[in-house]
């Protein structure tokens, strides 16, 4: 499915994780102009803002992507108890919230319940970047209608490249947020299972995954310029 | 149930798999495999599929014969060859005892052990193999599908499109290839893998050797990792890149030193040096890897380290500038014929004691020692390598390390089964000699 909008960019970490967790692609966005930029190539899942902060600059966004000829359904607003307020005369703003710290069952039942009203099926169950296809459900990837037979953790790893596409990896980040803080082999595994997939991409689509100098890797081509 | 094996149920049951073959290697280091259709396949990840170990070569005891075979969901991985609508998945296998203890003689659970004495030091050991072998039109004629050499570019010779379709297979599997290319010999081909950690590496080597058997079948050639099946020319080595990783630095590097060689680095090739003539059983096990381990032919006579100098048994290639995560050492004796698990296994300890307890490396080879004869070979005080089988094995028995990096059981099969070998070709009388002796005496 189409990536979630996040605001603010970047979101809180643990918003980021339970997503992640969750096989739901995303997209960090700083404003309204950001947000239309990237709809010249894809269109939005729907949103999630976090209002705790900043709730005027939330809200902002919100109306913007309401009130449009084309607007966002699906906006989830984070926010929290002490700030119930801010809801007030906003109806039209938003779709769903949730208060903060949220747990995560609840976002994703949340989630889960917006999204099955906007008749997008009851999960964000396939992610996608033009021919590949991951079906989170059954963990199956296919690229151009070609099944990827892929290991565990390069499935894993693939998963999480192709939901962040255009954003650039350090191998440790890679390490900690596919693999896991406590494993143990250190940032070449990342190489390796990077080699791996290519290999397994094939030479027409072993270009998706791009290595960055000194840095690290990113996915897809960067829709963002950065 | 762990996320790994759930994924390797949900691939099955997905991509409709029909069958599953469990994978594992015998002492000698070759492949055995049993089938099992994908409904056992919950249960022998749960309780390991129970076989009687006693008819597989190094596996045998007088009681209790039955062992478990355990498949290790990592190593899952559909066999890219096999018919589309039939697919069929691999999977490699830990054995077992019964009560669930490792099996001393399953070579793979040997080098799980030497791995994690390297992990409890904070080590990962980097391994990078180049894979040498020949193709012949038949295993009894042992004709040659051409007469090229090194590097060179054969178009449209059968070797190239066999070596081609091979690379598609390996990296189809996720083994990813560095460089392939004909090698020096006439029909003898080489493929470089790219460095992975060890056990998968070890698991890689073992299926290289399948599906480079397998595509040459299919074009009815026959390919070969005999380590010297011609007497003219090289034979076919299987020369390890190694390395020592703690987290994200290699530890074999060091910018201050003059070779860009750490301290670590050092120790460990000394370790290697001071051991290899213990270990060479393993790594070179067959009477045939001595016939490769002659003057001139690519492959090291003498304990020996040097830096561009190819006739060293431990070589330290020059690395890229600024690519210190590549520094290595190469370890040339070994060859295609080894047990990778228990190969790797040796050398991997003989380091990892080098560093422990400070042994000092020896001066570097400054000349080409292939020219050396016996004399001036002593005056310098090289050390030879085995010359044989024979003389391998009688070092080997003497060698604490290696009875325990093998472990009681796996040392004593291996000496008694290689003895074995070595009298039985003792007493056979070889067409050299009919052809040498009985016109003149």
């Amino acid at each position: 499915m189409a990536p979630i909008l996040l605001f603010p960019d970047p979101p809180p970490p643990e918003l980021i994780q339970s997503l992640d967790m969750a096989g739901y692609a995303w997209k960090a966005v700083a404003n309204a102009v950001a947000a239309e930029e990237y709809e010249i190539h894809d269109e939005w899942g729907g949103a999630i803002l976090v209002a705790d902060k900043d709730p005027d600059a939330a809200f902002s966004l919100a109306r913007a992507l309401k009130k449009r000829s084309d607007p966002i359904s699906n906006i989830l607003i984070l926010i929290n108890g002490g700030q119930l307020n801010q809801l007030e005369l906003r109806d039209d703003l938003y779709d769903d919230f949730c208060l903060t710290p949220f747990h995560p069952q609840e976002l994703h039942a949340r989630l889960n319940h917006l999204f099955w009203k906007g008749g997008q099926g009851t999960r964000g169950n396939t992610i996608s970047y033009g021919d590949l296809v991951l079906n989170v459900e059954t963990y199956q990837a296919v690229i151009q209608g070609r099944p990827l037979d892929l290991t565990y953790m390069e499935y894993e790893l693939l998963k999480f490249l192709v939901s962040h596409p255009g954003k650039v990896f350090s191998r440790e980040t890679l390490l900690s947020r596919v693999w896991g803080y406590d494993y143990f082999g250190g940032a070449r595994t990342v190489d390796v299972h990077v080699r791996r997939l290519r290999s397994k991409l094939g030479e027409e689509y072993a270009g998706l995954i791009q290595t960055v100098r000194s840095v690290g890797y990113s996915f897809g081509q960067s829709r963002w310029g950065s | 149930m762990e996320p790994q094996k759930e994924y390797v149920l949900r691939t099955v049951e997905e991509r409709g798999v029909r069958l599953i073959r469990l994978w594992f290697t015998d002492v000698l280091g070759k492949l055995k495999s049993v089938a099992i259709s994908p409904a056992e396949l919950e249960g022998a990840f749960e309780e390991g599929l129970q076989f009687d170990g006693s008819a597989i070569d190094g596996y045998s005891r007088v009681q209790e014969s039955d062992v478990l075979a355990v498949p290790d969901a990592n190593s899952f991985e559909l066999l890219p060859w096999v018919d589309p609508s039939e697919p069929t998945g691999r999977i490699f296998c830990d054995i077992k005892n019964l009560d669930g203890s490792p099996f001393q003689g399953d070579p793979r659970q040997v080098l799980r052990r030497n791995l994690k004495a390297a992990h409890d030091k904070g080590f990962t050991f980097f391994t990078a193999p180049e894979i040498e072998f020949f193709y012949f039109n038949n295993a009894n004629e042992r004709k040659p599908l051409d007469n090229a050499g090194y590097f060179d570019l054969t178009t449209l010779d059968l070797g190239s499109g066999l070596r081609r379709r091979t690379l598609h297979m390996l990296e189809a599997m996720g083994i990813p290839v560095e460089y392939s290319f004909h090698e020096d010999n006439a029909s003898q081909h080489e493929i470089d893998l790219r460095y992975t950690e060890t056990l998968d590496m070890a698991d890689n080597i073992m299926t290289l050797r399948l599906v480079v058997r397998k595509i040459a079948l299919d074009a009815g050639i026959h390919a070969t990792f005999m380590p010297k099946p011609i007497d003219e020319g090289q034979g076919s080595g299987m020369h390890t890149h190694m390395s020592l990783f703690q987290g994200d630095v290699n530890v074999f590097h060091d910018p201050g030193d003059v070779l860009g060689l750490s301290d670590v680095a050092r120790k460990f090739m000394a370790g290697i040096l001071y051991h290899a003539p213990e270990f060479t059983a393993v790594t070179n096990q067959l009477i045939n890897s001595y016939k490769r381990m002659v003057s001139g032919y690519e492959s090291p006579v003498y304990v020996s380290w040097a830096r561009n100098n190819r006739s060293a048994l431990v070589r330290v290639p020059i690395h890229k500038a600024g690519k210190a995560s590549s520094t290595r050492i190469e370890y040339r004796a070994l060859d295609s014929a080894a047990n990778p698990y228990l190969a790797y296994s040796v050398i991997l300890a003989a380091g990892l004691k080098g560093i422990e307890d400070g042994y000092e490396l020896p001066d570097e080879a400054a000349e080409n020692l292939w020219s050396l004869n016996r004399d001036e070979a002593k005056t310098v005080g090289l050390q030879r390598l085995p010359q044989d089988l024979r003389e391998a094995l009688d070092l080997m028995e003497e060698s604490e390390l290696v009875r325990n990096v093998l472990g009681e059981h796996i040392f004593e099969w291996f000496l008694r089964n290689k003895r074995e070998e070595w009298e039985t070709y003792q007493r056979h009388v070889t067409p050299y000699e009919i052809e040498r002796y009985l016109p003149i005496w």
